[in-house]
């Protein structure tokens, strides 16, 4: 099985395959900036982090990247309409309250927005759940008291959302617990899904 | 203190060469006060430009004559190991046109009357500083500066050095500035000048024939200027209610610490400031507005830039608040240029760009490490 960080690398590695070189991207949360460092090695991207935590923009400054300190609960006020290739929100998701503003403003400051989110419905959760334990996996490490995430969503919850409100997936990959790709039965053996969607 | 650039001295550079000013007016020759921190590298690629703001000088760093009290007032941030390190830059702080440490300005002799310019100083805009320091700068034979750096109106120097000279800086470092006044700024300002010049030791701004200076006028604006630059919650931690006495005195002596501590502050800049210059910089400050060209728009005042920028704010300052300097952020966004911000959460005001704040020092050490590193790479 793979640790969270394990996850973190290949959940980059998949959001890379889907990104242009040359492209502007916006990450969203972008905590240490490294996944901007790892598009800009890889994709020769440009762009900025969005922040909240003054650490996290001190480890963005110090790796080279562009940060802006703001709270993206608050919306992205300061980025014009289409301003970036991409939009990522890159395991997050499931943390955000504002999920609609949130969802609308990416899709409003991207041409596409990558997301991606460890998967509640993956088989583990769900045995945990059905002998009465809050679930907690490598994808959801932390206990019910502790955790910072307040929307947990399956890969269906999320694909329902998307045909609701007029979102149009342009595609998805889905990995498993141990980073493989998961092609059948992908809201049971899924672990993490990342999404590349726009405006439908 | 840990370390510090030590004693320093002033130094001062002749200009013959006609400046044309953004008023209209233009000054024959003058002179430019500045001090310098480091040792310049042979490529001269290491050279950082801090601007200062309205009461400030050229004095950045270290000390004269071994005395503690003459501290230069951006020591805490400039000096060997500091977040600005003269062991790797080489810095310059220089006194402003129409300043009064030096550098040419309204109490200073004009060589045509051999009188002090007064009232006959022109006004001086930020636009007409970029372009003075950058006079400065190519006398000292630096090309580009690897930074230029300041807080408050010294950040709009910063701010306008990328849109005058964009190829002769590679950084920004914007501090608790904002891209222009609101009413509410320039109505402080307003209050300020009516004070000094209401005062009636002014004479039309020519009072060093009279040998005297509007010294009550200058106080009062300065405490004035000092408000503002203070949170409510310092002032209620610093002073609160305290009363210098037991007991209320029933008269208009100083009951409360804080017109004692507002006095003393007035007082002392009174002494040390002239008050033609206190007018035209707030002048300058109600003035700066790089937009104006552009119908407003801040981003197409950029088009030009090239630069790389460090904004930082500071949640308490309500004299630039930080969405002043989103604004700027926003437009640099807007132009796709690299830029950094951060909102300091911090409870002491605009003077928060002033002190030594672990989380903003910080910052500024690790933009200063990358710039380093492209200095050392370049």
């Amino acid at each position: 099985m793979l640790n969270t960080n394990k996850i973190k690398r290949r959940d980059y590695e998949i959001i890379t395959t889907m990104i242009h070189n040359d492209s502007t991207v916006l990450d969203l949360g972008c905590g240490d900036g490294s996944l901007l460092q790892h598009l800009t090695k890889e994709r020769n991207v440009s762009g900025y982090g969005v922040e909240k935590d003054h650490r996290n923009v001190l480890a963005s400054l110090s790796n080279g990247v562009n940060v802006i300190q703001s709270d993206l609960e608050q919306g992205l006020s300061g980025f014009a309409d289409s301003a970036f290739d991409y939009v990522i929100l890159s395991l997050t998701l499931q943390a955000v309250h504002e999920t609609e503003t949130i969802m609308n403003e990416m899709l409003r400051v991207g041409s596409e927005v990558i997301v991606t989110f460890p998967n509640f419905g993956l088989w583990r959760h769900r045995v945990q759940i059905f002998l009465g334990q809050t679930p907690i996996s490598k994808e959801l490490p932390h206990q019910w008291y502790d955790t910072p995430n307040v929307h947990v969503l399956t890969i269906n919850d999320f694909e329902k959302y998307c045909s609701n409100h007029d979102v149009c997936i342009r595609e998805r990959i889905v990995i498993s617990e141990n980073g493989q790709m998961v092609t059948t039965l992908p809201n049971l053996l899924g672990a993490v899904a990342i999404y590349r969607f726009n405006k439908g | 203190m840990i370390s510090s650039v030590g004693d320093v001295q002033p130094q001062t550079l002749n200009f013959e060469e006609p400046l044309l000013l953004k008023c209209g007016e233009s000054i024959s020759k003058y002179e430019l006060t500045f001090e310098t921190y480091g040792t310049l590298n042979t490529e001269k690629t290491n050279a950082v430009l801090v601007c200062h703001a309205l009461n400030a000088s050229h004095h950045v760093a270290g000390t004269y004559n071994g005395d503690e009290k003459t501290l230069g007032w951006w020591d805490n941030l400039i000096g060997p190991g500091k977040p600005l390190d003269t062991d790797r830059f080489f810095v310059i702080g220089v006194n402003n046109l129409g300043g009064c440490h030096g550098s040419t300005g309204p109490s200073a002799i004009n060589p045509v009357t051999n009188e002090p310019w007064g009232s006959a100083f022109p006004m001086v805009t930020v636009e007409d500083w970029v372009e003075t320091q950058a006079r400065l700068a190519t006398k000292l034979g630096i090309g580009t500066f690897a930074a230029v750096m300041g807080g408050s109106l010294g950040g709009m120097q910063a701010l306008q050095w990328t849109i005058d000279q964009p190829d002769r800086l590679k950084n920004a470092v914007i501090v608790a500035a904002a891209p222009k006044l609101s009413a509410q700024n320039i109505a402080f300002n307003e209050v300020a000048r009516q004070a000094i010049t209401l005062d009636n030791q002014f004479f039309e701004g020519d009072f060093y024939q009279h040998k005297v200076i509007p010294r009550n006028g200058l106080k009062i604006a300065r405490m004035i200027g000092h408000i503002t630059y203070l949170s409510d919650d310092t002032m209620d931690v610093k002073f609160g209610r305290a009363l210098r006495k037991d007991a209320l005195k029933f008269n208009f002596d100083t009951d409360f610490q804080i017109e004692s501590y507002l006095r003393y502050q007035g007082d002392k800049f009174a002494d040390t400031f002239d008050a033609n210059t206190y007018l035209r910089i707030t002048k300058a400050l109600d003035y700066f507005d790089p937009a104006a060209k552009f119908s407003g728009n801040l981003a197409d005042s950029l088009r030009n830039a090239k630069a790389n920028y460090l904004v930082i704010s500071f949640t308490s300052d309500w004299r630039f608040s930080p969405g002043r300097s989103e604004e700027i952020v926003e437009a640099l966004v807007a132009n796709k240029l690299n830029v950094s911000y951060a909102e300091i959460d911090s409870p002491n005001g605009h003077d928060a760009f002033l002190m030594d704040e672990p989380v903003y020092h910080n910052l500024i050490s690790a933009y200063f490490e990358r710039i380093w590193d492209e200095v050392r790479n370049a």
